[in-house]
């Protein structure tokens, strides 16, 4: 067994695993909309932890890469989009508490 | 391989494991919204270092960019921007939470069966240097969402910057 291989792919789907469970607490529990972000963000690093370990275990190729690419690229498209809107409901309501944002019209 | 350099290579993998659901584990738990910020600072390097056991040496250039150097600055400026510094003790609140750990601990058994019990079927065998076979497969099979993810991109940007600026100027 070479050094490489030394670890078995459940190590990495435990991890991933980890995260994503993390990652729907936080998208769920917290009421600020900023920490809901960050589990956003923990959610999509457990995908891409996922893509890339099978693509290294049992696929063989690089699809699994390209997936991860793509996914950080949306993640950053999103946060991007995501900071404009936080910023725009902390005009309009003065809070970004999301029990705070129970108007329909601003 | 000596047995220092492979103990040292243990040791680095599992502490890398550890360091990453940490630091989640204190995005998910912290009372306050600023360290939260920052240990998701640690939880992407994290990621990146098992990018980097998964011989992936792309992606760990990519998630130190555009995560660590990208996303995490846009969600501290979101932080440091929508908050007031006032209440920073109690800016973390959570609430249902019982029932949330309730759902996420679900979630993460469910996944730890099925990562675990299910036989993957491993080839083994590294995949080797990747940076060139990505560029040859986004200029070749994947032509066409990388075209599109250029659109998204630069919809993305404009849309962005056209709602900042409106909450901006109020």
């Amino acid at each position: 067994m070479s050094l490489l291989d030394a670890y078995p792919l459940q190590h990495y789907l435990l991890v991933s695993a980890a995260l994503f469970a993390l990652g729907i607490f936080t998208l769920v529990a917290r009421k600020n909309a900023v920490a809901m972000l960050m589990g956003v963000e923990l959610i999509l690093n457990s995908a891409n932890l996922n893509f890339v370990a099978f693509s290294r275990y049992t696929v063989g190729n690089f699809s699994g890469h390209l997936f991860a690419i793509f996914v950080i690229l949306l993640a950053a498209a999103e946060a991007a989009v995501a900071l404009g809107i936080v910023i725009g409901i902390f005009q309009n309501y003065g809070d970004v508490d999301a029990d705070a944002l129970d108007g329909l019209k601003g | 391989m000596t047995t220092l350099t492979s103990a040292l290579y243990h040791a680095a993998f599992y502490a890398d494991m550890v360091l990453t659901v940490g630091s989640a584990c204190v995005v998910a738990f912290s009372k306050n919204i600023v360290r939260s910020a920052f240990s998701l600072l640690l939880t992407f390097v994290g990621v990146a270092g098992l990018y980097g056991f998964l011989e992936a040496d792309f992606l760990v250039a990519t998630q130190l960019l555009i995560y660590v150097g990208g996303i995490l600055v846009l969600l501290l400026f979101a932080v440091m921007l929508t908050h007031r510094i006032s209440n920073i003790k109690a800016s973390n609140e959570t609430s249902f939470s019982a029932l949330a750990a309730l759902a996420a601990t679900g979630i993460f058994l469910v996944l730890v069966e099925v990562g675990t019990k299910t036989h993957w079927d491993v080839k083994g065998g590294p995949l080797g240097e990747s940076t060139r076979p990505i560029g040859l497969l986004l200029m070749g099979d994947y032509l066409l969402p990388f075209e599109v993810a250029a659109m998204i991109l630069l919809a993305a940007l404009i849309g962005a910057a056209y709602l900042a600026r409106n909450a901006i100027r109020k």
